[in-house]
């Protein structure tokens, strides 16, 4: 039945993403479609959240270090009521109030401001470990693209977060497959990238970031090992819910037209 | 200074419990009582600058005031977009606190010469760089920066340093503290040049110059009405810091000058060349072959007066 509800969400989030990046002419709708349903899970069924109250101090925090994609991340938020949607309209464009990489300014609901890769998940584990040594009982979530696994940064707190056994911790990678010039494999391999995590004293799941019973499943049983943050492998699909656009490079870049549009909105099942 | 900050930061951490540190693995001998007294508020997140300061503004996001402490260049120049984005960006509580400012670790060569530090700080949006002249400025320098809500550079000189000021001061950001009066030139001082600063005040003093003596411990913000009065009332305005003459104390002293003054102001830079210093040796003997002992300035100053008033009779004739 959650499943139901997290489908609904992962839709509204589609297409709400590919008319904001149309209207806007931006780019990175594959990047936003391959973790809609992660999205669609947490801000549906899994973060403890209250609309009401976005700076409550007991709030479960989620940072997009994959920032690019955010399209997607205020697509959720304007569905969960954080603000309202019409701040979507004008996504991108002059005067408006959401920016093209993730924003905190003005902008209830995004913790922190990203865009550069490589930062989301020291920012996280510093939350984190505030939380624990606090004794708060919130979680802090990170998504990061598998992209920014290149940067050093994101190694750096994948050793701090395993050393100071952060199992408030929950980082979950969009493991689509492709980077910015070409895929993950050809640019800078990651295998055995699961292994590379447990290494870093994690504990790993590695899921189908588009089973929606199996992401709910994962992220409700956290941490996933005891004393240990947790790593959500979750393998994806770039451009996924849009048959021409899934596993392109070009849809890191490319603006749908009208017509790609119309396209892309009939397959999810929406009007123009 | 360090030991000063230290002193300073354990109080404040007495006193106020969002008080973290957090090191990159470095303040050996130093760090511990910390460490022992404050537990659960210090961290040695090992050699990871950039893990370091994003974990720091983590920390401050979620209410902690937290300073990050490393040696010379690795607190901001390792982790310049993390200093940039992650805390200046949110306003993030951070106070990023550098030992080894200038020349300090001058035998170590180039790579712990932090010399371009406050050009490269003082540019980055919200945040306020503090260079304190001696113990005395660097203990009230860290109780005012952990009062400041929002990103600080602290930058320290090493161990050791004299007592300059005999007493206690009334130290304000953004405000400079007049260390001597005086109406025939101004002598603005930054970091730990503040001792060599008052030798030259001393030496010219002998030759019958007046100097005005300024400690500006805060680069940004200036405090150009300080500026202004001496340029005012002394006529010619000398800035000494160990640090390069791009873009530092001079640099911003320069900037407001020129945009100010419509006609020029008599004005020169001490600082060091914008050059890898290529001489090996303590901090006194490289500032030394880059002319920034008390009497190489003294000597300067001298001449760069007598420039002045011999184009100034030039004019008259």
């Amino acid at each position: 039945m959650g499943c139901r509800e997290s489908a609904s969400l992962a839709r509204k989030i589609r297409v709400q993403t590919v008319r904001m990046i149309h209207r806007a002419r931006s780019s990175h709708l594959g990047s936003a479609y391959s973790m809609a349903d992660l999205l669609a899970v947490l801000y549906g069924r899994i973060m403890r959240i209250d609309p009401k109250r976005p700076n409550a101090a007991e709030r479960d925090r989620f940072i997009l270090s994959k920032g690019h994609a955010c399209a997607a991340l205020y697509a959720v938020l304007a569905e969960r009521g954080l603000f309202p949607k019409e701040w979507l309209e004008d996504f991108y464009l002059d005067g408006a109030r959401l920016a093209g990489h993730a924003t905190h300014v003005g902008v209830p609901g995004v913790e922190v401001s990203t865009g550069s890769l490589g930062h989301g998940l020291p920012i996280a584990c510093g939350m984190a470990l505030a939380g624990k040594r606090d004794e708060c009982g919130y979680r802090v979530f990170a998504m990061l693209s598998d992209g920014e696994c290149d940067e050093g940064s994101t190694w750096e707190a994948a050793l701090f977060a395993g050393h100071h056994r952060l199992e408030n911790l929950i980082a979950i990678i969009d493991y689509n497959k492709i980077q910015s010039l070409g895929s993950v494999k050809e640019v800078l391999d990651l295998e055995p990238f699961a292994d590379k995590w447990r290494a870093f004293g994690w504990g790993v799941r590695e899921i189908d970031g588009h089973d929606l019973a199996q992401i709910e499943e994962t992220l409700a049983r956290v941490p996933a090992e005891a004393n240990k943050p947790t790593c959500v492998v979750a393998h994806t699909v770039k451009g996924k819910g849009v048959s021409f656009m899934e596993n392109k490079l070009l849809w890191h870049y490319r603006a749908p037209d009208r017509e790609e549009m119309t396209k892309a909105l009939a397959e999810l099942g929406a009007e123009e | 200074m360090r030991g000063a900050f230290f002193r300073a930061l354990l109080e404040l951490a007495e006193e106020d419990e969002r008080v973290h540190l957090v090191v990159g693995d470095l303040g050996f001998g130093v760090v511990e009582e910390f460490a022992r007294r404050f537990p659960r508020r210090f961290l040695n997140a090992g050699v990871a600058e950039q893990n370091m300061t994003g974990i720091a503004a983590g920390l401050a996001l979620s209410g902690k005031i937290v300073f990050t402490y490393s040696i010379a260049n690795f607190p901001i120049l390792r982790c310049l977009e993390q200093v940039r984005n992650d805390v200046c960006y949110h306003n993030a509580n951070v106070k990023i606190v550098a030992v080894g400012g200038g020349l300090a670790y001058g035998a170590l060569g180039a790579t712990h010469h932090a010399t371009e530090d406050l050009a490269i700080l003082r540019s980055l949006p919200r945040m306020i760089v503090v260079a304190p002249g001696d113990p005395v400025e660097t203990a009230a320098a860290t109780r005012a920066v952990t009062s400041h809500a929002g990103p600080c550079y602290l930058r320290l000189g090493r161990a050791g340093e004299a007592k300059i000021h005999p007493a206690q001061i009334n130290f304000v950001l953004g405000k400079a503290i007049e260390l001597r009066q005086g109406r025939d030139l101004t002598l603005i001082s930054t970091g730990g040049m503040l001792g060599t600063a008052t030798e030259v005040a001393d030496m010219l003093q002998y030759s019958g110059v007046q100097a005005r003596l300024l400690s500006m411990h805060t680069v940004r913000p200036l405090d150009t009405a300080a500026i202004e009065s001496a340029v005012r009332e002394t006529g010619a305005i000398f800035t000494l810091e160990e640090h390069s003459v791009v873009g530092g104390l001079g640099g911003a002293v320069a900037e407001f000058l020129a945009e100010t003054w419509e006609t020029p102001v008599a004005f020169k830079r001490f600082g060091l060349p914008s050059e890898f210093s290529s001489f090996v040796g303590s901090q006194e003997y490289i500032r030394n072959r880059h002319g920034l002992s008390a009497k190489a300035v003294a000597l300067a100053i001298r001449a760069k007066l007598e420039k002045v008033q011999t184009l100034a009779a030039i004019a008259t004739v």
